[in-house]
């Protein structure tokens, strides 16, 4: 067992050195900016003064106000709309339809999705014809002042995102059987899963839920092309404010983000308390033994807005897509008037940022894999289940809002002497991409049937040959599919990346974000295309080498219906 | 050998100066320049990357383009960088700035300098003081920025749609009252915003002198009343009842092309010209000027003092400034960007060039575009930015 230990204190420490110190004294040095100390600008004496110029900034309370709307209403959706595509569905979707979805980076989906629903997008210029409209109606169909369009955007992720972790949770428990035996006993099909399937799945789906809330409490691109913006949500005012010629907002600025912090915790606290009050009506519920029939239609009709919303984003991809090839497209031509391929001949804008992309996502997964495996395998090896620390530990970077830590982590690190550049561009990816990782790989790892490990444990095999000869190859598909999420996730990173790479690091998304300031929807079309096209080979890949490699052992697939 | 070299190569050169710039030359050549500009815009990236390679042949200084969404992103960089002790060896060699940014760097000691003197073809720049060249909203220069494209503000209408636009300021909210929803502006929170809103406190305040200094609270009060009743009664019938703005000038665009919107703004006269050109307005889209004039400015490269390229920096800003280089940014085809050099001072086949350029409909001369209205002090746009989001951002 010394060799466990060594092992899991040498996670530990990585862990701990390169991923929590580092967002800390970022979170601190931002900490004490939101206090009135920021030395760089002159900035030295503590005080409120920070916090009442946050609350004096103009359209503060409706920033507030709709950060949380638009967070929780999107969270609450998201998981009944995957839940209920789950329960339709189940036997029939694989996790590689989900990897456009997953793979195309907010932003450009968003982009998208704005075209789409805009009152000049494809759908009225569709119905233009039909309703005799010469110029685009006068309505705000994004942008809208209640966020309408900015929860149906951060849906179109979610949804997919959800779904993914609801089959990869699900193939850990035997859930044919217990359907066909709620079905034996005369339970709808929808509601067997509202009340036998999904509790068991709930704590496999706890994570996963928090860091979605976390990223709609807190997200700033989708925020930007399809929320509010006189005023806009927090975060997107809180990044203004970073951005303001006037360094004296600096530090109502670091106030915003801390609360931007505090916000992310209490809503997690809140969905906390949700759960706990779940769990106790849903065993009333339960006790009751209703059979449920009249909640089926309600499970349909949710299965079907998830079908809508699955459509719309496909729309977006294509809509995106299609802009990549136009030359003109005015109002109300359902096409383009010119098509050209000279924004995709012309690859010195797209090829060294793809080529960075592809460089930085690689390295960054394959560092958060190895990490991740190494600290699954300690775990295993030490006999311990996960302490609670060590979790939030992992979670750490998914539940603090980027912008509460970058700032302060740039000026950490140049105080360091530490350049950007490349490699501190690869370090803050391995930040995000690493608890992706765990959390797609965590499950599938702690619900290996031990019993194998046992067999080869008394044939004689070591730790190392458990792990290399039984191990990996039983999870090699949680693997790669963990490594696809990353990557998608890696592909997607804005903010580190402009922050770490002292914005020389140009990726697809760095440059697809900095176009959306543009005019020019068709060079951002073939930044976008690229954008998704690289991640849905990687999930891709995920779905086709274990097929390959176990074509012959039907056991090995992971239980999930390929 | 290197001697004697050294003392021929110095015997060519005729003043001291010009040895100052063979030094600087010779110090460049090899440097990297990481030039920090607005990355939004295809063919201004296109025309930067056209720059580095003739720097990189002519005088062995590659430029690197750092493309950023705001200006600012660069400055925060250099007041890090500062913050950390980094006073040499910084990260940005060039900043595309103007306005605020660079009265923020200025008052800071953020900026390298004074440099344009030094270089070989500001002979072609009208330097003189008070001239545009050596003003940034009424802030003297003083040699710490030199400029490189010029900008005039003007409107832009689809003459489709509206053959006939409203020609003051005054006139517009009746004319918003007649087409509802069919302009707008950018938000006041970005540059071109203000602008829009300064440009109608210029024709609007009772004491257009007054806005050459800095505003103070009696001056704001009594300059900006007819402006804000100006704008309560235009903004119910701009587009989406103002409530939401475009997030740019660019967007704006974007809406006049998906015919959301009909009249739009812009600081690049020749802005519609080269969009028409690009697929990104209808072909009807015009250029019009306020009768009373509109504000001019001119947009400018400055050099951090940290800067770890100074003298790549400089052969840069040096070559923006070649007539040569003016004359390519003019033409329609390759960005259509206003040239900033005197024409006076030029040499006749440097006009020649000039005068060669091709012509497009939508494209204005020069003479069409009226008076050039000074700007105000930059704390007129700061404070109106404020005022507007206290009145307006609920």
């Amino acid at each position: 067992m010394t060799g466990g230990r060594a092992l899991r204190g040498g996670v530990l420490l990585a862990v701990g050195a390169c991923l929590v110190v580092p967002i800390l004294a970022g979170l601190v040095t931002t900490g004490r900016a939101a206090f009135g100390v920021l030395p760089a600008i002159g900035a030295v004496d503590a005080g409120l003064d920070p916090w009442r110029a946050l609350i004096a900034q103009p359209g503060f309370a409706s920033s507030l106000r709709l950060t949380l709307v638009t967070g929780f209403a999107a969270t609450a959706l998201s998981v009944l709309l995957a839940a209920a595509a789950v329960a339709v569905l189940h036997r029939r979707v694989r996790a590689e339809w989900l990897a456009p979805f997953l793979a195309v980076p907010h932003a450009a989906l968003a982009i998208g999705l704005a075209f789409l629903l805009a009152p000049s997008g494809w759908i009225a210029r569709g119905l233009a014809p039909l309703l005799g409209w010469s110029v685009p109606p006068d309505v705000a169909t994004v942008n809208d002042p209640s966020g309408v369009a900015l929860i149906l955007g951060l849906m179109a992720k979610e949804v997919p995102f959800l779904i993914l972790m609801l089959l990869a949770a699900l193939s850990q428990i035997p859930a044919r059987t217990h359907i066909a035996a709620a079905r034996a006993l005369g339970y709808g099909p929808g509601v067997v899963w509202v009340s036998v399937i999904l509790p068991q799945l709930w704590p496999l789906l706890r994570l996963p839920v928090r860091v979605v809330l976390a990223f709609s409490l807190s997200v700033v691109d989708v925020a930007l092309i399809l929320g509010p913006l006189n005023p806009p949500t927090l975060a997107v005012a809180v990044t203004r404010w970073f951005a303001a010629p006037d360094a004296a907002l600096l530090l109502p600025a670091s106030a915003g983000a801390i609360l931007q912090a505090a916000v992310v915790a209490g809503g997690i606290a809140i969905l906390w308390g949700i759960e706990q009050a779940a769990a106790a009506a849903g065993r009333l519920w339960l006790r009751r033994g209703g059979r449920g029939r009249t909640g089926e239609p309600m499970v349909a009709l949710l299965a079907a807005m998830a079908a809508v919303l699955a459509a719309l984003s496909v729309a977006a991809l294509i809509v995106l897509a299609v802009w990549s090839l136009a030359f003109r497209w005015p109002w109300p031509a359902m096409l383009p008037q010119g098509w050209t391929l000279r924004f995709w001949m012309t690859p010195g804008d797209w090829w060294s940022a793809a080529g960075q992309t592809l460089a930085i996502g690689g390295t960054a997964t394959i560092a958060a894999l190895i990490l991740a495996i190494a600290w699954l395998e300690g775990e295993d090896r030490g006999g311990h289940p996960r302490a609670r620390w060590g979790e939030a530990l992992i979670y750490l970077p998914l539940m603090l809002p980027q912008v509460a830590f970058l700032f302060g982590l740039n000026v950490e690190l140049l105080r360091l002497g530490i350049s950007p550049g490349f490699w501190a561009v690869v370090w803050g990816h391995v930040l995000f991409v690493f608890p992706y990782v765990m959390i797609a790989l965590s499950d599938p790892w702690r619900r290996l049937d031990p019993g194998h490990l046992r067999s080869a444990a008394a044939l004689g095999a070591g730790p190392m040959r458990r792990l290399v000869a039984i191990k990996l190859p039983l999870l090699l598909r949680p693997i790669l599919i963990a490594a696809a999420v990353g990557f998608s996730v890696s592909v997607a990173l804005y903010l580190p990346t402009l922050f770490l790479g002292g914005g020389r690091i140009a990726t697809l998304t760095t440059e697809a974000v900095t176009l959306s300031s543009g005019a020019d929807r068709r060079v951002l079309g073939v930044l976008a295309t690229l954008q998704a096209v690289l991640p849905v080979l990687a999930f891709a890949t995920a779905g086709l080498v274990p097929r390959l490699l176990h074509r012959n052992r039907l056991g090995m697939t992971g239980g999930i219906v390929a | 050998m290197r001697a004697s070299l050294l003392a021929l190569a110095l015997a060519t050169l005729a003043t001291p100066a010009a040895a100052d710039w063979q030094a600087t030359l010779d110090a460049a050549r090899g440097q990297t320049v990481y030039w920090n500009a607005w990355g939004g815009d295809a063919r201004t990236n296109a025309f930067i990357a056209w720059v580095g390679q003739e720097t990189e042949r002519r005088h062995g200084v590659r430029v690197e383009h750092v493309k950023l969404t705001d200006t600012a992103e660069a400055v925060n960089r250099v007041i890090a960088e500062k913050a950390a002790g980094r006073t040499s060896g910084g990260t940005v060699d060039l900043i595309w700035i103007n306005g605020p940014n660079f009265l923020t760097m200025k008052q800071a000691g953020l900026l390298h300098g004074p440099f344009v003197a030094d270089l070989p073809n500001a002979q072609y720049l009208d330097l003189s003081a008070g001239s545009a060249a050596t003003t940034d909203f009424t802030v003297p220069t003083d040699g710490l920025e030199s400029p490189w494209r010029l900008a005039k503000f003007v409107f832009v209408h689809d003459s489709a749609r509206v053959p006939e636009p409203p020609l003051q300021l005054a006139a517009f909210p009746d004319w918003a009252a007649a087409n509802p929803g069919r302009m707008t502006h950018p938000a006041v929170s970005n540059f071109m915003g203000a602008t829009f809103l300064k440009q109608a406190l210029v024709e609007l305040s009772p004491d257009p002198a007054a806005l050459q200094s800095a505003p103070t609270d009696a001056t704001f009060a009594s300059q900006t009343a007819a402006l804000w009743d100006w704008y309560d009664r235009l903004r119910p019938n701009l587009w989406r009842q103002g409530t939401t703005f475009p997030e740019n000038e660019s967007i704006q665009f974007q809406l006049m092309n998906d015919g959301e919107v009909d009249i739009a703004m812009a600081f690049d006269p020749a802005a519609p010209a080269a969009l028409i050109e690009q697929g990104l307005l209808p072909d009807s889209a015009r250029v019009f000027v306020p009768e009373a004039g509109s504000i001019g400015n001119i947009s400018f490269v400055a050099i951090p003092f940290n800067a770890a390229h100074r003298e790549g920096a400089e052969v840069v800003a040096n070559f923006l400034l070649d007539p040569e280089t003016q004359a390519r940014q003019q033409d329609i085809t390759v960005l259509g960007s206003f040239s900033v050099l005197d024409p006076a001072r030029l040499p006749e086949t440097a006009q020649a060039a000039f005068a060669a350029l091709p012509a497009a409909p939508a494209l204005p001369r020069l003479e069409d575009l009226g008076r050039t209205l000074p700007e105000p002090h930059p704390g007129w746009m700061t404070r109106i930015a404020e005022e507007w989001a206290r009145r307006y951002v609920k």
